[in-house]
């Protein structure tokens, strides 16, 4: 973990609700795919995890939905101004286990931290599949990124409006895969665990107080005890999870 | 800030076990071992043990659990339950005992001055307050407990109060907690009556937030003219 200031240097809308937001840090920010940022937003007591969506050296990108009155802050944020930002936080995802076709799966603002991830399996050489689910086909972004990235991606959405009609589950037979790497809503990552052939890291959101481990407010039973997603997650590994109804 | 975190830990046996020798690591001066229990059995047990380990300084007692034996009332409600804690730790323990006090209460300085004539050898406060929030579009509590404890800097001018209060009527030292997150806040707990002070939420939100602290303190003593912090120890109350 560290402390840095970060510098906006791009904050433009993606989707409906959706932004882009491009910063800067004087010294290389530590991301590994998976893991996320604790963004301090004035006005606002708690810090706002967001994950990262792409990173190199000094840069650090995040894409991040409008759900409440830090991410509407946030929102409207413009070039030049700075956020105190606790960066490289959480596990991130373990490539190791990838195998040569990895399949990933990402549902709404799930998807962004399936980029980085996507673009280092990529320079690894892996045959990457990605699917990205969306309600609607004005809410989807990100295709392009990925394609660019020379993946092979499946877009679904809810209502049929764009791709192919259903949940992200629906795409995920259309070929065989050695590894899930999965992120999204609760609903979708059982579902996906559900229809898993494979071993797979599953990415999950939660409300948290501090980000880096000591206030213990996002724990989470697992079978190998209770884990606290922000510092043993929020990646969590297929055969640990436990789900609680 | 309002949570219901809890008192999450891995028991007396795997806290000794794993979470001492870590600490030992990483610090080399005693700990504090916070203490919580539903009975007084539980605080005497776990007090008795904790005081066989060299690397704890001291206990402070946590009374704001609620008592299973006593209908579920707080330990920290009435001054004579504080006070049979108290007594109960003390009697199994030769190490010093800080009676950690909730505000959620009616008469701070009668259950401070209950702790002291109990034994108590400090006595530290406030935990937090019970708060509570409602989401407007569910019409249902935010947290799932119902209700939570309520922390950070809405809290300080209670916490203060409290200490104030509970500093003007005890003679053991006083420790000071509650939504203190600056320099400033440190030298006003001091003023109330407190001899050291402690910093919680505020961690939360800036991991560096003791040392930052630490930084300033200095050239805010200096802006207030105050030479040595001992000196402002009580500084605001009567007499």
């Amino acid at each position: 973990m560290k402390q840095q200031q970060l510098t906006i240097l791009e904050n433009q809308p993606l989707a409906p609700g959706v932004f882009r937001m491009q910063l800067q840090a004087e010294e290389p920010i530590p991301a590994k795919p998976g893991q996320f940022l604790n963004l301090a937003v004035e006005g606002c007591y708690l810090r706002r995890p967001i994950s990262v969506h792409d990173a190199d050296g000094n840069i650090v990108l995040i894409i991040y939905k409008v759900v409440g009155r830090g991410t509407q802050i946030l929102s409207e944020m413009t070039p030049g101004q700075a956020l105190d930002a606790l960066t490289g936080l959480g596990n991130g995802y373990d490539l190791r286990d990838s195998g040569p076709a990895p399949l990933l799966i990402g549902g709404g603002v799930g998807v962004p931290p399936l980029y980085l991830l996507a673009k280092q399996l990529r320079a690894e050489g892996k045959a990457v599949r990605v699917i990205l689910g969306f309600n609607k086909a004005e809410e989807r972004f990100c295709e392009e990124e990925f394609l660019a990235l020379g993946c092979e991606v499946a877009v679904t959405t809810v209502d049929g409006s764009y791709g192919m009609q259903g949940f992200v589950t629906a795409a995920m037979d259309q070929k065989p895969y050695s590894c899930v790497y999965a992120c999204g809503p609760e609903p979708m990552l059982r579902a996906v665990y559900r229809a898993c052939k494979t071993g797979g890291q599953f990415s999950f959101e939660e409300r948290m107080g501090c980000g880096f481990g000591v206030c213990l407010g996002c724990p989470c039973k697992t079978i190998t005890g209770y884990k606290r997603i922000c510092k043993d997650g929020p990646v969590l590994r297929k055969e640990e999870i436990l789900w609680e109804d | 800030m309002i949570n219901a975190v809890g008192l999450q830990n891995p028991g007396l046996e795997a806290t000794i076990r794993e979470e001492l020798p870590k600490l030992r690591k990483v610090f080399h001066k005693p700990v504090m071992a916070n203490i919580s229990g539903f009975s007084i059995e539980e605080y005497r047990t776990v007090a008795a043990r904790l005081d066989q380990e060299d690397g704890i300084g001291w206990l402070e007692i946590n009374v704001s659990c609620p008592n299973v034996h006593g209908g579920g009332m707080s330990f920290g409600t009435s001054p004579a339950s504080a006070a049979e804690v108290t007594a109960a730790v003390k009697a199994v323990t030769t190490k010093p005992v800080i009676m950690k006090l909730s505000p959620n209460v009616t008469d701070i300085a009668a259950i401070a001055k209950a702790c002291e004539d109990a034994g108590a050898d400090g006595i530290s406060l406030i935990n937090t307050l019970l708060g509570m929030r409602i989401d407007l579009k569910t019409r249902r509590p935010v947290i799932a407990n119902k209700m939570g404890g309520f922390s950070g800097p809405a809290i300080f001018p209670v916490a203060l109060r409290m200490v104030y209060q509970a500093a003007s009527a005890v003679k053991i030292p006083v420790i000071g907690m509650g939504g203190v997150s600056t320099a400033e806040d440190v030298i006003e707990m001091m003023l109330a009556g407190a001899t050291a002070v402690g910093v919680g939420a505020a961690n939360l939100i800036d991991p560096f937030a003791c040392p930052r602290i630490l930084d300033t303190l200095p050239a805010v003593m200096d802006r207030y003219g105050i030479e040595n912090l001992n000196s402002v120890i009580g500084g605001a109350l009567d007499g």
